[in-house]
């Protein structure tokens, strides 16, 4: 009875650490021990042709990768968008074809872009399923013929979004948000197809997401290797898990506004239409309320914000652990903070509504919990700055990357408080203030992660590493550049230079916004031409880089350890890998080396001061 | 509910149990195959849109200006010369929780591997969205008859045009996929690819009788939702 009870306190105090000989009584318990599988090895449809192995490929690698390159081609021509925006505001009638209705096309088509079909592809689809089945140390997703089936159908929903700039009348003008009624409108550039296609192109980027967000969450969930707890999961998986999470309850908002306003426009339904006058005659519509679209919106969209923010807030606390030799500070408050932010992420949309006439008290609760967000979110950027503190740190280009996002990040949430407050937000409502404040928080700073990301586990992808003298180069235009674009925004915003606005004609900010808009302007040019760096480090990377080897940067979590590098399809060769421990053991004092790979057991590294996780 | 037997682990009891065991390693929801769970993640993401088209309904039906017609008025039928609100309606309901039972037991069967039993079960279950799908077709076209139309409405707000079809009809899309992958299922039973587990057309992963259970959940589903649409619609 008492040896019982004996066993039970140490189990307890071992639970986390290994899961010692547990349920095997009788046998001594063996700190290495490990129990075993509970479902079968995951069986693998293994491609033989050409177009099984690369186009319609089954395995998440190949898969990630697909959604990498589609979503970086959309990106560019969101950035090539943007240089034509700023090519108009900082030297009017500069582009001659440039008319009023292209900018507002041009503003939509940028902004749509961006967020969904350029960052969200990104982070999910592209890194969510490169790393999620490595990380785990799963085969492959659960269900790897869905998951092919997502990369296409995103595939199309880019095809449908890019041929709106084909169609009579051209893309959508509305602005990102599509608010109706002006955005099915005629008045309104690209009401007639472009609307319709612009709707269509998220109904699919949805039905595709989802096929492929399951697969995320169920291989976190329900296909973890031997050993791998949750608390013993790189924050890289938490954060893309978390930002799934968010998109499988989010998106079904974006696609019922977005099927309602297909409706509105093709079947003239009224569900979001009010009844309308224009040139003294009341048209066919009546009875609907725009302010629900509103609603529908931001209910997607607050979360969206955190669907590009959790994987760059997971991604970067991996990196900075790695490149700054030290283990994370406060794992599991990162993990909880993470967590709560997702779950408030749904209670703060009317936030982005201060000024659409709703009541007063209701900006009030939404204020309230806007400002709370601000706690865990202030918990992580301390806990990032904990985590260099006395680090070993490797200043490379992918450090680099990561103290810059701590700077925009931190820039742009504190611009975010300013306009969480209802008294606040109201005079700086669609300034310039606004442009600045977002383009900090979720363009900026979570561009900063993907590049610091890029450099990271190019390595693992190509087995070449990147230049780093063009990757410092690329790094030091990108952050010098963005922040003179970006911070002059801000100056613009308080004088009250309005966003969305194609010209400034004669008002009486032009004075002293001319001459700023052309430094944002040329700043925005160079930029933008400095991504191209990283492609052409890449492209020649690809063959003339320094071979990586195994494990490049000494980490510590799974998908370095894989036989070979790059990993072929299943990952692992015959044995699933066994975990004993989190991915964060460096420097740890008496180790031999200054990182401990999570397969190491316990036995190998007796004596040292390892975390118990 | 019994805990399942997982080999080499003990279920921990109270609350931190509970904490310890979904944080365990391999699996969250032990014993659950992978396809159950993505079935449930589905399923809530799929509440969510349903969610949303009904608060829409519901705020969409109070902003507009005028009047709601009288359900017991627009969805009543002539029988033997006497209108009767909610006739058609009661029927759909009834066989559309009807084939939610004879699935539950197409399950059942599954399981005991009972393979004729249960493929006469899933071709029931089949059979009666069929029929509720049917009963829909019908209805739409008594109404577009009357002159209802999803942009116009002859007894009051166009806005019951417009719900209506939207919202009964999405319901019905998932009515009429779910009859699809049940024929297909049905077919599969009866051929034995849940027995000697036949890799799937597209897929290529081996058949099991999980499957079944994975279909039955989406179809308690899709009446789960029909009860709140019929609360929704007919009674409000």
């Amino acid at each position: 009875m008492s040896e019982d009870f004996n066993d039970n306190k140490t189990i307890q105090a071992q639970s986390s650490e290994t899961i010692s000989g547990e349920g095997v009584r009788g046998v001594a318990p063996d700190k290495d021990y490990v129990r075993p599988a509970e479902v079968a090895d995951q069986d693998l449809y293994h491609g033989h042709s050409f177009i099984t192995k690369w186009i319609f490929c089954q395995d998440a690698k190949v898969i990630g990768v697909q959604y990498f390159l589609l979503a970086t081609f959309t990106g560019i021509i969101g950035l090539i968008l943007s240089w034509l925006m700023r090519l108009q505001l900082g030297f009017p009638g500069a582009a001659g074809f440039m008319t009023a209705e292209h900018y507002y096309q041009f503003v939509t088509m940028h902004g749509m872009i961006m967020v969904v079909y350029f960052l969200t592809a990104l982070f999910l689809g592209g890194f969510g399923n490169y790393l999620i089945p490595l990380m785990v140390g799963a085969r492959d997703m659960v269900f790897p013929y869905v998951n092919m089936v997502s990369f296409w159908m995103f595939f199309v929903a880019v095809g449908v979004l890019l041929a709106s700039f084909f169609v009579p009348g051209g893309p959508t003008g509305s602005g990102w948000t599509l608010y109706p009624p002006q955005a099915i409108l005629e008045g309104t550039p690209g009401s007639g197809m472009g609307i319709i296609l612009m709707c269509v192109s998220l109904i699919l980027f949805v039905a595709g997401f989802t096929m492929g967000g399951l697969n995320y969450l169920i291989t976190v969930l329900q296909a973890r290797t031997r050993g791998m707890t949750l608390m013993r999961m790189p924050l890289t998986v938490w954060g893309i898990f978390t930002a799934t999470v968010l998109a499988m309850l989010a998106f079904p908002a974006l696609l019922v506004s977005a099927l309602m306003m297909t409706l509105d426009k093709v079947l003239a339904t009224s569900f979001f239409m009010p009844t309308i006058l224009k040139a003294g005659e009341v048209l066919e519509y009546g009875g609907g309320t725009p302010i629900l679209f509103q609603h529908l919106f931001w209910f997607f969209g607050h979360p969206e914000v955190y669907i590009v923010a959790l994987p760059a807030f997971g991604i970067v606390s991996d990196l900075i652990s790695v490149h700054s030799r030290k283990n994370i500070f406060g794992y599991r408050m990162m993990v909880w903070a993470i967590v709560i932010i997702g779950a408030l992420s749904f209670f703060v949309w009317a936030h982005h509504m201060y000024v659409s006439g709703m009541h007063p008290w209701f900006g009030f609760f939404f204020a309230t919990t806007t400002l709370i967000i601000a706690v865990p979110t202030a918990m992580k950027v301390y806990n990032w700055i904990l985590t260099l503190w006395k680090g070993n740190i490797r200043l490379n280009t992918v450090m680099l990357w990561c103290l810059g996002f701590i700077v925009t990040f931190v820039n742009g949430g504190i611009t975010g408080i300013f306009l969480g407050n209802v008294t606040v937000d109201v005079p700086l409502s669609d300034t310039y203030f606004v442009v600045a404040h977002f383009h900090m928080v979720m363009g900026i700073a979570p561009l900063m992660v993907i590049m610091g990301a890029v450099y990271h586990w190019f390595p693992l992808v190509a087995g070449r590493m990147l230049s780093e003298k063009l990757g410092k180069l690329h790094f030091w235009i990108t952050f010098l550049g963005a922040y003179s674009i970006y911070f002059p925004m801000h100056y613009l915003g308080f004088i009250g230079v309005p966003r969305r606005y194609f010209e400034m004609y004669n008002s009486p900010y032009i004075t002293s916004a001319v001459g700023v808009n052309e430094f944002i302007s040329m700043a925005a040019f160079l930029v933008g031409a400095a991504q191209f760096i990283l492609i052409y480090n890449i492209i020649v990377s690809l063959r003339m880089g320094k071979p990586a080897g195994k494990n490049p940067w000494q980490a510590n979590s799974l998908e370095w350890l894989t036989p070979t590098v790059p990993p072929e399809h299943g990952n692992w060769g015959d044995k699933l890998p066994v975990i004993h421990r989190w991915p964060y053991d460096y420097s740890v004092p008496g180790a031999k080396d200054d990182f401990i790979p999570q397969t190491t057991p316990p036995s190998e590294v007796a004596g040292t001061e390892v975390e118990k996780t | 509910m019994s805990e399942p037997k997982i080999e080499g682990y003990k279920f921990k009891p109270g609350y931190s149990g509970m904490a310890a065991d979904t944080a365990s390693d391999q699996t969250m929801f032990k014993g659950v195959h992978w396809g159950k769970a993505m079935m449930w993640i589905f399923l809530l993401s799929d509440t969510f849109i349903f969610s949303c088209f009904l608060i829409s309904y519901m705020k969409g039906r109070g902003s507009t200006p005028e009047e709601w017609p009288n359900p017991s008025e627009v969805f009543a039928l002539n029988a033997f010369g006497v209108p009767v609100p909610l006739l058609l309606i009661a029927i759909m309901t009834f066989v559309l929780i009807t084939s939610s039972g004879t699935m539950a037991l197409a399950v059942k069967y599954g399981y005991e591997r009972n393979r004729k039993m249960c493929g006469w079960l899933i071709l029931a279950t089949a059979l009666g969205g069929l029929t509720f799908v049917g009963m829909q077709a019908f209805e739409w076209s008594k109404l577009i008859h009357e002159g209802v139309r999803p942009w116009e409405n002859p007894f009051g707000a166009p806005q019951f045009g417009s719900f209506f079809f939207m919202i009964t009809g999405f319901h019905g899309t998932h009515v009429s996929i779910g009859v699809i992958f049940l024929f297909i299922y049905a077919y599969k039973t009866f051929a034995g690819h849940y027995d000697e587990g036949k890799r799937g057309w597209f897929t290529s992963m081996k058949g099991d009788y999980v499957e079944i259970e994975i279909l039955g959940l989406y179809w308690h589903f899709v009446d789960l939702v029909w009860v709140f649409i019929f609360a929704f619609f007919y009674l409000w």
